[in-house]
């Protein structure tokens, strides 16, 4: 189902839960909303769903303007966060209570739940209730309950909060993976980058009820858009001087400026292991942390703290150690605007010898 | 969608009836008393809540009530102790008959406290060989009203008691507390917002108590007519006016203790 | 220590509550069998029984029923603001703080003969003080906390999330409510009907106020043996009595078993 959204607000009391927001999403698209607890993502869920009035704006589903409906007229499943299974129902009287609402014949209904619970893997558990199954068995009840009247939308709200997190990888790749065979229009809401990176077609990321960004996983990362995108996907460090780091001199034209820097924008290594030494410098290795797959290091340049990640395959450092730093660019911005500043240096044709 | 347009008209019957039904039944009667009270202007309530034998009975009540919370708050408090911290034979069947003088008409537990203390019962011979009165003196007063009140404390101490974390006595032993000292500093300021609560919601109902009190008090004007008895008695005589001044009296007490019991209980919820 | 306390409490329980009971049927059996049945035959105790019952059963329907709504209401209902739930959920505690006395006034005061309200009904041939409906009136002022107090913090407790679940899949108001939310408070609802049930049975000092307990008419079981301890009737006072006791004493086994399925579920 297409979906679009128009100059979305709403407030509890005096609080500002979603201001703003606006977006279309195509069919059979997966879609993460990440943000910040409290940054209104379930608010905008719940909207969708009928669960909350709107205060302003409009909710398109197929072009048809659905604020006025209910809940039980919009055609959408719904999975809660601890996933809100009727707990005096076994397995499969959860799976089949849409059915029955909807005044399925009892033989479609049958069918219908025994092909669910084959789908989601949970033959030999039918005749559990809730409190009997483990945390992602239940998920998976909840997925079946919400898929079995056929939604054309399915609202996901922090589908994996409540997993251990080895289960949760699982179910992740899992969930992925029945969403695409379905083909259902899928939106999730989520706190953890990491799942949103993995699980989602394209991320928005909602901030103080505003949405801040919307595109794929990569572009979100290449091009972050406000600063407080940047800061919030992957690791960083923000930079107060960043005139001061060498290749970056020309940044102290623009006042009041910082700069966000990534792990992986910063390589340190030995003088033989760069080919453009002129725009490097030399920094003292601090902290060093092993990160099972890879080092993380702390490196002091210029009285800046930077964070860089280090193979294992590469000569092991040594905390006091002197390294070249060579800081490839760095996320610039300031009140009014942000850009990507690469360094200078780098590209000298002509690098000068000191 | 006439389905819904249905629905609607019907969930909109359904709150107005109820919100009718609560505002008549509860709020108009509490309202209408306090209207009454002063419909023949402040100095005719003045005059009949400083009649002395109403205030005398309104003293009497307080009094009363606040010897039989505090006998309640003591043995409450152990009760609940007792039964939430001891395993022993028959706590199962004590802990069921906590709940008596709730399910027992206060008329019938009125009945009990006369034939048992009563001049020709045990306790009635042995206390008057001694020369003190307890049937239709103070005593019984307050033996009926601890009777009825009984399971507050208890009630309101049982689920503190329960939920309270064993880990954090633990930690004081482990730290060195004394057992005694433990109870003081630890389990102690636990229990306390159940006691509180409990003997506030002990007290109103004994300020409030009738059925039970009427029975066994003798209702002496001035020295064992306690409120509710008092107000009976005005009704009877047909003297509406001094009826609704000493309740609009009794009424306001008893509405300020509720709203301790509950601010007390918020503020436990709140932290 | 721990068996002095023990012993304490026993002591303090058989004193206060069992001797009590044990009491009043030795009371009731104090002359045999004949006089505990001729207490009981009396036509007036057999109508008083019968007002009692049938106060118990038309104020137990009126308050389940209302009660479970209004706990609806006043825990999930986005209609009522924040500030006036809290409002109302105040003053749903106000019958506890209501001596009975008070209680049986007030519906005096609002519709006694003497009032508008009260010659407006007696015009249209309702008499309501002095009679049953009054008396109902008062009951249900007096026992109507009690179901709610039950219900509201089990709603609380279960939140609306398996509500909100069955919205979403497409599950309407009443068929939601049945299915979904009356299996998870069935069990309170219960209890609470059992409280109703006590109080309306033994209420005394408002029915006493309202009912101007007049023989054969509006005299309940409870103003009846007050009739009797007045009138030094103690054995027949001591048989009605007796069978109140036993009614509370059914009730509150009844009781625990709730309570008990009340935890399981």
């Amino acid at each position: 189902m297409h979906v679009e959204v128009r100059g979305l607000n709403k407030k509890f009391g005096n609080f500002q839960a979603v201001q703003d927001v606006n977006f279309s999403i195509d069919k059979g698209q997966l879609i993460g909303l990440l943000g910040p607890s409290g940054g209104g993502k379930t608010s905008i869920l719940r909207m969708l769903a009928g669960l909350e009035s709107v205060d302003e704006g409009h909710i398109y589903f197929h072009g048809k303007r659905v604020n006025d409906l209910p809940p039980q007229e919009r055609g959408i499943g719904f999975v809660f966060q601890n996933y809100a299974l009727f707990k005096h129902m076994m397995v499969t009287e959860n799976i089949a209570f849409g059915l029955e609402v909807k005044k399925w014949p009892k033989a479609k209904i049958r069918e219908r739940v025994a092909e669910l619970v084959e789908l989601t893997g949970l033959t030999g558990f039918e005749k559990r209730y809730p409190h009997q199954l483990s945390g992602g068995q239940r998920q998976r009840v909840a997925f079946a309950r919400a898929l079995a009247p056929e939604p054309q939308l399915l609202l996901l709200d922090e589908p994996f909060a409540a997993i251990d997190a080895k289960i949760r990888q699982e179910l992740r790749s899992w969930l992925r993976d029945m969403i695409d065979r379905l083909g259902i229009t899928s939106i999730f809401v989520t706190h953890d980058q990491d799942e949103a990176i993995e699980v989602a077609d394209e991320i928005m990321i909602i901030n103080q009820g505003r949405l801040e960004q919307k595109g794929t996983p990569w572009d979100i990362y290449k091009n972050p858009e406000t600063p407080f995108v940047a800061g919030f996907i992957g690791e960083s460090t923000i930079i107060e001087d960043i005139g001061s780091l060498r290749g970056f001199e020309t940044a102290r034209i623009w006042p009041d400026t910082k700069a966000l820097i990534r792990p992986e924008y910063v390589e340190i290594g030995q003088a033989r292991e760069f080919t453009a030494l002129s725009a490097t410098e030399l920094g003292r290795v601090g902290h060093l942390h092993f990160r099972g797959s890879e080092w993380l290091v702390e490196v002091e340049v210029a009285g800046s703290r930077l964070v860089t990640y280090r193979s294992l395959e590469k000569e092991v450092l040594h905390p006091g150690d002197f390294v070249h730093v060579l800081v490839h660019r760095a996320y610039l911005f300031n009140d009014n605007d942000s850009w990507i500043m690469e360094n200078n240096l780098k590209e000298d044709p002509m690098p000068v010898h000191i | 969608m006439s389905s819904m347009l249905q629905g609607r008209w019907w969930s909109w019957g359904f709150r107005s009836a109820v919100m009718i039904y609560f505002m008549v039944l509860i709020v108009l009667p509490i309202l209408g008393i306090y209207g009454q009270s002063l419909s023949a202007g402040w100095s005719a309530f003045i005059d009949n809540i400083t009649e002395p034998l109403a205030w005398k009975a309104v003293f009497l009540t307080v009094k009363l009530a606040i010897i039989a919370a505090v006998i309640n708050i003591l043995v409450g408090t152990m009760s609940a102790w007792v039964l939430i911290r001891y395993r022993f034979p028959g706590r199962r069947l004590l802990n069921s008959l906590v709940d008596l003088p709730f399910a027992l008409p206060t008329a019938v537990a009125g009945l009990m406290i006369l034939l048992l203390l009563g001049p020709q019962s045990f306790v009635g011979e042995w206390a008057d060989k001694f020369g003190f009165a307890i049937l239709f003196h103070e005593p019984a007063i307050v033996i009926a009203m601890i009777f009825v009140t009984f399971p507050f404390v208890i009630r309101a101490v049982q689920p503190l008691l329960e939920e309270m974390d064993s880990s954090e006595e633990e930690a004081a032993y482990t730290l060195g507390a004394t057992k005694a000292r433990t109870f003081l500093r630890v389990i102690m300021p636990g229990m306390l917002p159940g006691i509180a609560s409990g003997a506030m919601l002990a007290f109103s109902r004994a300020l409030a108590e009738f059925g039970a009190v009427v029975l066994v008090a003798g209702n002496i004007p001035g020295k064992t007519l306690i409120a509710s008895v008092y107000i009976f008695g005005e009704i009877e005589s047909d003297n509406a006016a001094g009826a609704t001044a000493v309740s609009v009296l009794l009424l306001t007490f008893s509405f300020i203790i509720l709203w301790l019991v509950n601010y007390v209980q918020m503020r436990r919820k709140g932290v | 220590m721990r068996r002095l306390l023990i012993g304490l409490t026993a002591v303090f329980f058989g004193l206060l509550l069992v001797v009590p009971v044990i009491r009043i049927a030795m009371g009731a059996w104090n002359e045999g069998w004949t006089g505990f049945a001729g207490g009981l035959t009396r036509p007036e105790t057999l109508h008083a029984l019968w007002v009692t019952g049938l106060i118990v059963v038309v104020v137990t329907l009126l308050n389940t029923v209302f009660g479970v709504m209004l706990s609806l209401y006043l825990v999930r209902a986005t209609w009522l603001g924040k500030k006036l739930k809290q409002l109302l959920n105040s003053l749903v505690d106000l019958p506890f703080a209501v001596s009975p006395v008070i209680g049986g006034l007030m519906i005096v005061l609002l519709l006694g003969p003497e009032t508008a309200l009260g010659a407006m009904f007696n015009w249209a041939g309702i008499d309501i003080v002095y009679a049953l409906p009054g008396m109902i009136l008062a009951t249900l002022f007096v026992t109507f906390p009690l179901l709610v107090r039950e219900v509201m913090p089990v709603l609380q407790e279960i939140g609306a999330g398996q509500e909100e679940a069955a919205a979403t899949l497409g599950s309407y108001a009443w068929t939601t409510f049945w299915r979904v939310t009356w299996p998870s408070i069935r069990w309170s609802v219960v209890y609470g009907v059992v409280l109703t049930v006590a109080r309306a049975l033994g209420e005394f000092g408002a029915v006493l106020v309202v009912s101007g307990n007049i023989l054969f008419k509006t005299q309940t079981a409870t103003t009846l043996v007050y009739q009797d301890v007045e009138n030094f009737n103690l054995t027949a006072a001591n048989s009605v009595a007796l069978v109140l006791a036993a009614g509370s004493v059914g009730l509150l086994l009844f009781m625990e078993w709730a309570k008990s399925r009340k935890e399981v579920h």
